[in-house]
């Protein structure tokens, strides 16, 4: 590995990566406009830069967080290196600490006062934390293909987890989930991903087709069943590769569907759990049978999918009933379209759709937004800001924020794969998807396809913690991304 | 670094999952913008209302069942600007019965506001007459924007104890923050069981969705009124308060500070807390609230400060049955056990004062005649017993701890806001002051007749009379009976049994039965009742001593126990033994045959009326005030 030696400033210069500096003053100085416009008051309107308003606030955060941008590409990449760990460490501790002093400020304990100034420790944990995986992946001869490294790797990302549950910060805590995209990318099973996807199809559908009976079993179940029972076909098929097993499966489904549906003709109706039942374990017995004939190792694998999946099934209900909060339940419920809740949560989001709805293909133009002024949207200058965006800048506005996101993280990801190390690559690969989740998960929730989940918008939303949060993670990667060339590859 | 060409093909998977998700967006926003009118109407329309219908708040009535307080509607005009159409001002201002100069001033005095915004409703006018809520209700639809808002004042149907039944205000900035049920607007307790009892007062907000079409008409229920929600009435409060004792004690008062504070001992509830000087609790209520709370407030004399909850003073004599009964527990004395009194408690250069009687004394007499120099040796022998104790600290706190089972040094968690605890002292406090193990017996002397360091309220030295009349037990104090639909709190059938023999109170009572028959209390000594009592006369650095009494009756099944306090009123028979033993009287017959010691006490004061401020005068107007708004 040779190090560079010629003047280090002006080759910084040449070497950082200005389209993302760029995207990210823009976003940032948007974000301040959008505040400044959602807590605009017609009867007492002052000046952008008022610091007794949000927006006046906003800037000086806006102002600081550019210097701290800059200052952090002054900072030597092997330092980031040398000091991941400890950074960790003295993060987590500082959520811990947070825990045990913070006030409760509406039920959360996560702000940690310093006299005028509120910060939210859990922010700043996310670069420490993507810091800290970058640096486990970087060591020597570590590889996702061993329980100990798994266990390494996921104690990283659930220690925070953890600690900012504790703070009552749900959301938050939730953001570190998608690291699991890093995991993806380095290495770990693709079938992790596809597990995920199941479990929150059947969630949904379970939760969603809760009320409707057929067969005697909730519609939500019937569905499940099905999908299980195709998925299986699919998986002997395509994963064990068994076209004697997949033919004799399919067969003995199709035979006892139309025999149960020739049945019903008959005014016989078989009950669902009796069908299904039978057939799974039918499945089942066959299968260990088959683990006789072709390769076993695979048909095992399928059948813990089997059997993973109707457990899960059965457990969604009494996890949605016992695990989750009132008010986590009705959000869900409200997203589902299970249940209305106008004045609650459905609220928000309904008033929500109706300030974008109403933004129409232009916009209302600049302070001219009605709905989201002080009344109607809760939240606007915070989690809901994407709706003042929405309302007073319209379909082409509210667009144009989501391709300047898309362009950023397409950025970081071919930034991420231009690296010549492993921590590097993590590092950016964490900071791309950090912004994945929030970005999902917030606009999702604005504009009604996700349930309220309280992170804020990355750049946009008010608050001096994220927006510094988000310039630590991305001027940490510029740096470390400036300096590529100087690490080579070994 | 080894290429993996395998996974990183996996960077398509995580790139298209983001370009996916964004077009799914981007669809989203467009049937959301530009495909899905209905969001453009109901922007228009602002769609759903939600109104708020405020729950009748509890009513409080007294031990008795006699109604106190109860609820009258008041009507608001109210307006949210940015809805308000042009309209006819002269109609307005006609229908109102005011001037067009008046109409500005109020749209001006409105804007000024601090809390105005033009979106959020604001009074234009509150408390409308009956007769300007009529005709306004008929005309109400020229005037888009403008609606009447329903709210509810609190009224008395006597006007006495108001730092019990304390007054309800518009909840601040700090209460809607702390309590996530308060919005502004609404209303909440502010001071006495208001405050206390608050979430059992208020009960629980209902709601109606309205929809509202493009031109501001109500057009209906939502969803038929399926998401409306019916408010549930506060729960009734019944008081342990006896509302014509407390009337009884608050005129004995009259003219004087301090406070009565009365209890059932057996119950522990709170029969009659006089604080003096006190107000008119109808004076917290409607238009005149905030001017009457600010003189209030403002009076030299603090009216709203509770003294017998939170007045913190030397018990003075009234401490001494307390003393005797430690003594005896630690077998410092028994009931022969002799002290020598020579005109006062001489020791190492020391001299307590004390008045003339016999001498040497034992401990019932000691209390009849409320010795000084008996107490003084009795502290001072057990603070001196190094042989079982150990050293005078240890001593000291061994006595505390028997002050604190009776109540002393900590709040009594009496169902009321803003208690004060009081004040005993702890061998530490002592340390601090003298330097560690550097004080003796002789140097904390007056702590053994309630001066010293020594303070307590009111409420905690009747409830050591309580405790002395229960002979070694009591039930927390409170004034809260019964929660209607909720019953009794645990707390208020608590139990706290101190750790002295029951033996030793029957010593106690019979000393302080000596008191009234042929002692200090002779005054008070009403044949037939069983009075027994205790004097207190408390030297203090605010002037004359301050003159108080504690007391119970029957001797042998007690029904009330009283402590009075009377600030710079003198000696303890002057105020406080005529008051205590008319309050007695009072709660055991009904009545009084002592008619003229009666007026004697509330026509005496200890400070010129002249003095006493603004509070006074009208405490006799509203009452017949609010008569005529009725009549209206």
């Amino acid at each position: 590995m040779e190090l560079r030696n010629d003047n280090e400033n002006s080759s910084l210069l040449k070497s950082v990566d200005w389209f993302t500096i760029i995207l990210y003053l823009i976003m940032v100085v948007a974000g301040a406009i959008s505040i400044y416009a959602a807590t605009y008051n017609f009867d007492k309107a002052g000046s952008m830069f008022d610091f007794a308003e949000f927006s006046g606030k906003q800037f000086v955060w806006a102002s600081l967080s550019i210097f701290i941008g800059f200052m952090l590409l002054l900072i030597d990449r092997r330092m980031y290196e040398a000091y991941a760990y400890p950074a960790y460490a003295i993060m987590i501790l500082l959520l811990i600490v947070t825990i045990f002093i913070a006030p409760d400020i509406k039920g959360s304990r996560s702000w940690l006062v310093l006299g005028p100034v509120s910060l939210q420790p859990a922010e700043f944990a996310k670069f420490a934390t993507a810091l800290a995986l970058a640096k486990l992946f970087d060591t020597y001869g570590f590889a996702l293909n061993n329980w100990r490294s798994y266990a390494l790797a996921g104690g990283i990302i659930v220690l925070p987890i953890l600690c900012i549950i504790l703070e009552k910060e749900t959301g938050s805590a939730l953001v570190y989930t998608s690291l699991i995209f890093v995991l993806y990318r380095e290495g770990m099973s693709g079938f992790v991903l596809f597990a995920v996807l199941c479990a929150i199809t059947y969630f949904v559908v379970v939760l969603k087709f809760a009320a409707i009976m057929i067969m005697g079993i909730p519609l939500g179940n019937f569905i499940v069943f099905i999908m299980v029972m195709v998925l299986t076909v699919i998986m002997l098929a395509m994963y064990c590769r068994s076209l004697f097993l997949t033919r004799n499966v399919l067969l003995a489904y199709v035979i006892s569907a139309l025999g149960v549906w020739g049945l019903s003709l008959l005014d016989i109706n078989v009950n669902g759990y009796v069908y299904f039942f039978t057939m799974i374990t039918g499945t089942v017995l066959y299968l260990l049978y088959g683990m006789f004939r072709e390769d076993a190792r695979k048909i095992a694998f399928t059948l813990a999918f089997i059997g993973a999946s109707v457990i899960f099934m059965f457990t969604v209900d009494f996890a949605f009933n016992n695990v989750l909060q009132p008010h986590q339940q009705t959000r869900i419920k409200v997203t589902l379209g299970i249940e209305e809740d106008p004045r609650g949560a459905g609220y928000n989001v309904n008033q929500s759709k109706i300030a974008i709805g109403s933004g129409g293909i232009m916009g209302k133009g600049f302070l001219n937004g009605t709905q989201t002024k002080l009344k109607y949207v809760p939240e606007q200058h915070t989690d809901f800001i994407f709706c003042t965006i929405g309302e007073e800048e319209g379909f082409v506005g509210s667009t144009a924020v989501l391709v300047i996101f898309l362009a950023l993280i397409l950025r970081i990801k071919s930034i991420a794969e231009r690296q010549h190390t492993r921590f590097a690559r993590v590092y950016a690969y964490c900071v791309a998807s950090i912004l994945i989740f929030h970005l999902s998960i917030n606009i999702g929730m604005v504009i009604g396809l996700c349930p309220v989940i309280g992170i804020p918008l990355p750049f946009f939303s008010y608050g001096g913690s994220s927006l510094w949060g988000f310039t630590f993670l991305l001027f940490i990667l510029l740096r470390i991304d400036a300096d590529r060339k100087a690490y080579g590859s070994w | 670094m080894r290429k993996d060409y395998n996974l990183e093909k996996r960077k398509y998977v995580i790139g298209g999952f983001i370009v996916v998700l964004v077009m799914i967006y981007i669809a989203r926003l467009f049937v959301l913008q530009v495909g899905d009118s209905k969001y453009k109407e109901n922007a228009n329309s602002n769609a759903f209302i939600e109104k708020i219908i405020y729950p009748s708040r509890g009513l409080i009535y007294d031990r008795k069942g006699r109604l106190i307080v109860y609820n009258q509607p008041a009507y608001d005009l109210v307006m949210i600007p940015k809805d308000v159409l042009p309209f006819d001002t002269v109609d307005f201002c006609n229908t109102l019965q005011i001037t067009r100069q008046e109409f500005d001033e109020r749209m001006l005095k409105m804007k000024n506001s601090h809390s105005y915004s033009a979106y959020t409703q604001q009074i234009f006018m509150n408390h409308l007459s009956a007769l300007d809520y009529g005709r306004l209700q008929e005309k109400l639809y020229r005037f888009p924007g403008f609606f009447i808002a329903q709210r509810i004042l609190r009224q008395y149907n006597y006007n006495v104890a108001a730092n019990v039944l304390g007054d309800i205000r518009e909840v601040n900035a700090k209460d809607i923050e702390n309590d996530d049920y308060y919005r502004p607007g609404d209303l909440t307790g502010d001071l006495g069981v208001e405050k206390s009892y608050e979430k059992y007062l208020r009960g629980r907000k209902g709601s109606e969705i309205l929809i509202r079409d493009a031109l501001g008409k109500i057009q209906g229920h939502y969803n038929d009124g399926a998401n409306d929600v019916a408010p549930i009435a506060g729960n009734d409060l019944h008081l342990s308060i006896d509302i014509e004792l407390q009337a009884f004690g608050e005129e004995l008062m009259r003219g004087k500070i301090g406070a009565i504070v009365a209890i059932e001992p057996k119950t522990g509830e709170i029969l009659a807390l006089v604080s003096s000087p006190s107000y008119d609790p109808a004076l917290l209520v409607g238009k005149e609230r905030s001017k009457n709370y600010s003189e209030l407030l403002n009076n030299r004399f603090k009216p709203l400060f509770d003294r017998s909850i939170m007045g913190a003073y030397p018990p003075g004599s009234t401490f001494k049955p307390s003393q005797g009964l430690i003594f005896e527990q630690e077998k410092v004395i028994n009931t022969s056990t002799a002290y020598p009194c020579h005109r006062g408690f001489i020791s190492g250069g020391l001299r307590v004062g004390c008045h003339g009687h016999g001498s040497p004394i034992t401990l019932k007499p000691a209390l009849q005649t409320s010795c000084n120099a008996f107490f003084c040796w009795g502290l001072k022998h057990m603070l001196d017993s190094r042989s079982k104790y150990g050293s005078t600290s240890k001593a000291f706190e061994t006595w505390k701890q028997y002050m604190v089972d009776f109540g002393y040094g900590y709040r009594l968690d009496v169902d009321l806001p803003g208690e004060s605890r009081g004040f005993i002292p702890n061998s530490q406090f002592y340390d601090k002051i003298y330097g560690e193990d550097k004080w003796i017996s002789n140097s904390i002397i007056s702590d053994a007749i309630g001066q010293g360091e020594i303070l307590a309220t009111p409420l905690q030295i009747a409830n050591l009379c309580a405790t002395i009349a229960n002979r070694g037990y009591y039930i927390t104090p409170h004034v809260v009976k019964n929660i209607v639909g909720v019953g009794v709190l645990k707390k208020s059938v608590e139990k706290h049994q101190t750790r002295i023999q029951r033996e030793y109170f029957e010593h106690a009572v019979e000393g302080m039965r000596m008191a009234v028959t042929g002692g200090t209390c002779r005054k008070g000594n009403v044949p037939g009742l069983d009075i027994c009592g205790k004097t207190g006369t408390a030297q203090n650095p605010h002037g004359r001593d301050h003159s108080a009494f504690m007391g119970f009756a029957p001797m042998n099944d007690p029904k009330i126990a009283v402590a009075v306090y009377v600030e710079n009123g003198g000696f303890g028979a002057t105020f406080g033994v005529p008051i205590g033993s008319l309050m007695i009287e009072k709660y055991l017959r009904g009545t009084t045959t002592r008619e003229g010691l009666a007026s004697q006490m509330s026509h005496t004061s200890t400070y010129s009326a002249k003095a006493y401020g603004k509070a006074e005068p009208k405490k006799t107007k509203t009452n017949s005030e609010s008569e005529a708004a009725k009549t209206e």
